[in-house]
């Protein structure tokens, strides 16, 4: 990359007392990307995000804003702008004053017309035309969050922050909102940087996914890599679902490795990182890797325990034995008849090299999901 | 975001969001019956009791106000308005009174919200009770007791005996309006904070933040966040110290030493001393038309600024 990263960070640390939020992250955001910080609450994303608007100041090196040192720059004097979690709106100002708030805080002073001119651009940009007088209070949920991301817009800022900014919203209006938030950005053309503790949010808006845990990057990439290649088992286990299971390297062969699994049989995967013979490692498939057939086929031998029919693909949860439960996806556009029935001996088979085998965690807390908590600031 | 401002609020009828006759749609005609008679027994102590100690006194005074003084001093039927056109008379208490009470009660806010603010947003968290209770603290001794002290710290033998030590001599501090505002904003400052305090403290932190993201410095998130919203406080605060100094009778007679003549003590002479009831009672039924006027103006200020759908005064 030639261009000055619109993000930049240089081995940044934050430590809030004993606590390390954040420590040694290296990271650019190239300039009009979408970029998802994503990770477990506590992971130190949102403080990352807070150290950009400003709100934080880094114990250890620098953040960069366009290639510009930001160290001692208070957050009005960034050219960021953020939608808060929960919006933040002002309750005692309507809908157009909240928009127009940052227009006025301008030096030189803009002409009141240009304030209203452009407080109205944006209001029609995030389809609220109309509702300038409203009070926030009158507002829905979906159109707060509307009026949080012109009231940060229409400042025309070189980087848009946005820290959860779907997590209030119903399922419906979420998957909505993804679509409309993708859309702006590409108009608008600035960068965008969403924390997101949802993994599906991340991989479905952005171009480019942080993967963050413990205060560190762990993986950075396009949210296919980091789907199909993830870095390692934390990875692997925190975007999308996945059935983990422990075995031996029996054998290695180039890129691939053989796994002996706890009920003895084999399966040939491909390895994530360095292994070793009689080494113990983890094995990651995913849902729809696994194929499904009639018993007697296939690697494993299992009883399907619970059917998930969800339309075009079905889940199904097989019991096998000496292993213990697997989920497998399959897709029956095909025809309805071959469904599986709960209780009905199946025979799982696995696409050569999907299953991919990490070495297993030094220690127990690195793998741990709780990505349905709120994150606690501070 | 939904919270308080959408509760339906059962005693205020025109501030509830629910249409009329919601409620009596979903109940039956008999439960809203018992829902009405138990409504009435809990409000019978408290409405009996400010028949008998508030409302009769008050037509009782509204009465006395038209008549005339008896002979003997006291009330004797009549129909005048003699009284209020002999208001002027008492000008001067009116005048201290409308004064220092407006100009203690502000002084008393000047003092108060720098503390206030401290104390909700810049206090350590584990400070911020102790620091609280030493604001309450005073409220345990009297306030009799506490303006006593005050008399001996601004008289010949308190601060200016020490001023006339170092050579500075004939300093005059008691009696004076100085003094009384003085005593003013010590016996009242607690009132003040607290509302004060309560609003800041209910403040959402980050709208702060977002006003700074948004380019605004601190004075102007100051100005534009921080007092905008602590404001119904403010009123609060305001109108309740407002509304006690216009009744104000114990400071000015121990700091003001019948020089800073308020109100309240041109009620205790009348009443005692001159037994010039009607007189009295005039004075008093227009003290309490100036404090509902204080009220409402207060009120409306309030709600205009801070945009708040309903004010909560006391």
């Amino acid at each position: 990359m030639t261009a000055v990263p619109d993000i930049e960070f240089r081995a940044v640390t934050k430590r809030y007392g004993a606590v390390t939020a954040v420590s040694g992250i290296d990271l650019a955001v190239p300039p009009s990307a979408f970029v998802a910080l994503l990770g477990p609450s506590g992971c130190g994303k949102t403080t990352c995000l807070r150290m950009i608007g400003g709100f934080e100041q880094p114990s250890e090196g620098q953040v960069l804003i366009r290639g510009r040192d930001m160290a001692g720059t208070p957050p009005y004097r960034r050219p960021v702008n953020m939608v808060f979690q929960q919006y933040a709106l002002f309750p005692h100002l309507d809908v157009e004053d909240n928009i127009a708030y940052g227009l006025r805080q301008a030096r030189p002073r803009l002409s009141s017309r240009e304030i209203s001119q452009r407080a109205g651009e944006a209001l029609a940009m995030v389809r609220l035309a109309g509702y300038g007088r409203r009070k926030i209070h009158e507002l829905s949920g979906g159109q707060q969050q509307r009026v949080a991301l012109a009231r940060a817009l229409v400042n025309k800022p070189a980087v848009l922050l946005l820290d959860e900014p779907l997590a209030a919203l119903d399922k419906k209006l979420r998957t909505d909102m993804q679509i409309e938030l993708q859309n702006l950005q590409r108009e608008i053309g600035i960068t965008f940087v969403l924390v997101t503790h949802d993994q599906e949010e991340a991989l479905s808006m952005s171009d480019l996914v942080c993967v963050m845990n413990g205060g560190r990057i762990v993986q950075l990439g396009q949210p296919n890599e980091i789907y199909d290649e993830p870095a390692d088992l934390f990875v692997a286990d925190f975007v999308g679902k996945t059935n983990l299971l422990s075995g031996t390297v029996a054998g290695l062969s180039g890129d691939l490795v053989d796994v002996a699994l706890a009920d003895g049989s084999v399966i040939s995967a491909r390895k994530r990182a360095p292994l070793s013979r009689g080494e113990a490692v983890s094995l990651s498939l995913r849902p729809e890797t696994l194929s499904l057939g009639a018993a007697g086929s296939g690697s494993l031998k299992g009883i399907v325990r619970n059917r998930i029919f969800l339309g075009s693909t079905a889940e199904y949860a097989i019991e096998v034995e000496g292993i213990g439960s697997l989920l497998a996806k399959a897709d029956h556009q095909i025809g309805r008849d071959n469904l599986f029935k709960p209780g009905e001996p199946v025979a799982i088979g696995f696409a050569a090299g999907a299953p991919l085998a990490f070495p297993q965690p030094k220690n127990n807390g690195t793998n741990q999901r709780e990505n349905h908590h709120v994150e606690i600031l501070s | 975001m939904s919270g308080a401002g959408h509760k339906p609020d059962p005693g205020n009828a025109t501030g509830g969001q629910w249409p009329a006759g919601t409620e009596a749609a979903f109940s039956m005609r008999g439960t809203l019956l018992r829902k009405n008679l138990m409504t009435a027994l809990l409000l019978a102590p408290a409405t009996l009791w400010l028949v008998v100690f508030l409302v009769l006194p008050f037509v009782a005074i509204a009465i006395f106000s038209v008549g005339e003084r008896a002979p003997e001093g006291g009330y004797q039927a009549a129909f005048t308005l003699a009284q209020y056109a002999n208001l002027p008379a008492r000008a001067t208490a009116f005048w201290n009174t409308m004064v220092l009470a407006p100009v203690g009660a502000f002084a008393c806010l000047l003092v108060a919200y720098p503390v206030a603010y401290y104390l909700a947003l810049r206090a350590p968290e584990r400070w911020r009770l102790i620091l609280l209770a030493l604001v309450v603290i005073p409220f345990w001794t009297s306030l009799l007791m506490r303006t006593y002290a005050w008399m001996y710290v601004l008289g010949g033998r308190g601060i200016p005996a020490l001023l006339a030590y170092v050579g500075i001599e004939d300093v005059r501090l008691i009696n004076t309006p100085g003094a009384v505002l003085l005593g003013i904003v010590y016996g009242y400052l607690p009132l003040m904070i607290l509302p004060i305090y309560v609003s800041l403290e209910r403040l959402d932190r980050r709208l702060l933040e977002a006003s700074a993201d948004l380019g605004a410095t601190p004075l102007s998130t100051f100005l534009g966040v921080t007092l905008r919203l602590s404001l119904p406080g403010v009123m609060t605060g305001f109108s309740l110290v407002m509304i006690l100094l216009l009744g104000e009778y114990l400071i000015p007679t121990l700091l003001g030493g019948g020089k800073v003549f308020f109100i309240g003590n041109a009620l205790v002479d009348l009443f005692l001393q001159s037994r010039n009831w009607p007189f009295g009672s005039a004075i008093a039924i227009t003290l309490v038309l100036v404090s509902v006027v204080v009220l409402i103006a207060a009120n409306r200020i309030s709600a205009r600024l801070s945009g708040a759908r309903r004010v909560d005064l006391i």
